[in-house]
């Protein structure tokens, strides 16, 4: 009875790359999926344990796989202007750490390449962080556009980093427990002691929760991760990141975001500065200025079912992430639907292979903290 | 339920399908290895009563958080009694895949199917251990 999908998540290749923590995965008991080329843990005691570990105390994931690029040199913000949406002279930096900034990363067509978390570390240095899937050819197109900028080095640095990202309510005091100094706040990132050893510790996340993102040394993140979970918190594995970022509406790239669209129309106008003149601005601004064809919007299932990626929205919409919400106990997900289907209590009809399922839109996030 | 596990009064199908036959009916479910493959089970979409089903062809869908996946018929004949407790609890299928989260009731239309599913030991032969 096992459909494709099912198969292809067990069907390991000998060719997958793995991260450092592999061998903690296995020893947690966590089932190992291919990811984005990566062999990952799709989840250890189980998506719903792991998802309200995260909502009521403190979950860690690998997140090992997500490619790191740094950019140095008197040009690099130069550099950084012109690839990146946002205005990254607004990204500060001081004696203690520097700030975080989302962005993402256009065509000339205003089609999303990928979008990124960039920290700045240093006056000219700066640290973007990539999707697995997009980290080649992320690095490829940061260093044809660095051509233009002789006074910039941009360097892969995949190799040299891992990243746990500890989140929850409770996940700032496991971490600050074992750190030299005081975590950076939220949008900051800052050079930490933890347990001894050096770390990134970035006040960033992935599923609307407080929490951190920590950057370390890949020989150090086996010891960084036995401490973590020693210290209570629990490994989560891919499932749990999934419905965790779909319940607060974060965009998945690949799902949600592809060059085919741009960001208005997925909801990101609001990190992207045209101004600045960056790579797709003036798509982006045409976009903006007329209003986008489609939008792209939060739903919920009216009753049963589970709508899934590619289920068409009646109307010419559809869907690009779905899944059963473990917070709200119903179908959730979201949908690229003509703008004007896009209005909060739009009904929406999704054909879930071949049943149509009735559906809500509703304002981002669909959960929110206490609700 | 955690371990592995195929009861012996049992008929399997290599789709990952259990049948338990009792005359001519027969009730029908999916194994450990299916709902221990698949994680927590969120949503069974109940099949009506009276809908024929036809051997190795899909008559349910099954959905875990991340996958959904076509249940298989075992054997054929007429749907006459559904699991309505799978509405409210579909995870009782990870809890008692043999059991309580049994999926249908059918009545056999070609009782002689039966000859081409497997015992437990030839089924569990096929997971490769």
């Amino acid at each position: 009875m096992l459909c494709l999908l099912l198969a292809s998540l067990r069907y390991v290749p000998a060719a997958l790359r793995r991260t450092p923590l592999y061998d903690k995965h296995v020893e947690a008991g966590g089932k190992m999926v291919e990811f984005a080329g990566w062999e990952m843990p799709v989840q250890y005691e189980g998506v719903g344990a792991e998802h309200a570990a995260v909502r009521e105390r403190c979950g860690i994931f690998d997140v090992s796989h997500m490619g790191e690029v740094e950019i140095t040199g008197r040009q690099a913000l130069e550099l950084l202007q012109r690839l990146l949406s946002n205005d990254v002279a607004q990204i500060g930096v001081d004696v203690d750490g520097g700030g975080a900034q989302y962005s993402v990363l256009c065509r000339e067509d205003g089609g999303v390449l990928d979008d990124l978390f960039t920290y700045r570390l240093d006056t000219d240095r700066y640290l973007t962080v990539t999707n697995a899937a997009n980290h080649e050819r992320d690095l490829e197109w940061f260093r044809l556009h660095a051509g233009d900028f002789p006074d910039v080095v941009v360097a892969d640095r995949l190799e040299d980093y891992a990243m746990l990202a500890v989140q929850g309510p409770v996940a700032r005091g496991v971490v600050q427990a074992i750190s030299d100094r005081p975590l950076p706040p939220r949008m900051r990132a800052a050079r930490r002691r933890l347990a001894g050893h050096e770390a990134l510790v970035c006040g960033t996340g992935y599923t609307g929760e407080d929490g951190v993102e920590i950057l370390c040394a890949p020989e150090q993140a086996p010891a960084l991760w036995d401490e973590l979970v020693r210290r209570g918190a629990t490994p989560a594995g891919l499932a749990a990141r999934d419905t965790l970022r779909l319940e607060v509406c974060f965009h998945l790239y690949g799902n949600d975001l592809m060059v085919e669209r741009g960001p208005i129309e997925a909801g990101l106008g609001w990190c992207c500065k045209e101004d600045t003149g960056f790579i797709g601005a003036e798509a982006v601004r045409s976009v903006r200025e007329a209003g986008p064809a489609e939008r792209l919007v939060a739903f919920e299932i009216d009753g049963q079912g589970i709508a899934r990626q590619g289920n068409p929205v009646e109307g010419g919409g559809v869907v690009t992430s779905g899944t059963m919400s473990p917070g709200l106990g119903v179908g959730i997900g979201m949908a690229y639907v003509p703008a004007a289907q896009a209005e909060i209590g739009s009904a929406l009809r999704i054909d879930v292979r071949g049943k149509m399922r009735p559906a809500v839109v509703k304002q981002k996030p669909l959960y929110r903290k206490g609700s | 339920m955690a371990e592995a596990s195929y009861p012996e009064d049992l008929l399997y199908h290599a789709e990952h399908d259990w049948a338990r036959i009792d005359g001519d009916l027969a009730t029908l479910g999916i194994t450990w290895y299916a709902q221990d493959s698949l994680g927590e089970v969120v949503f069974f979409d109940l099949p009506a009563v009276g809908a024929a089903v036809k051997k190795d062809e899909s008559y349910a869908e099954v959905e875990s958080v991340k996958a959904v996946s076509d249940v298989i018929a075992p054997l054929s004949g007429e749907i006459v009694e559904v699991n309505e407790t799978l509405t409210d609890a579909p995870q009782t299928i990870n809890e008692d895949p043999y059991g309580a989260g049994w999926l249908v009731k059918v009545r056999l239309a070609e009782p002689s199917e039966r000859e081409a599913l497997m015992d437990a030991s030839a089924y569990a032969a096929t997971l490769g251990g």
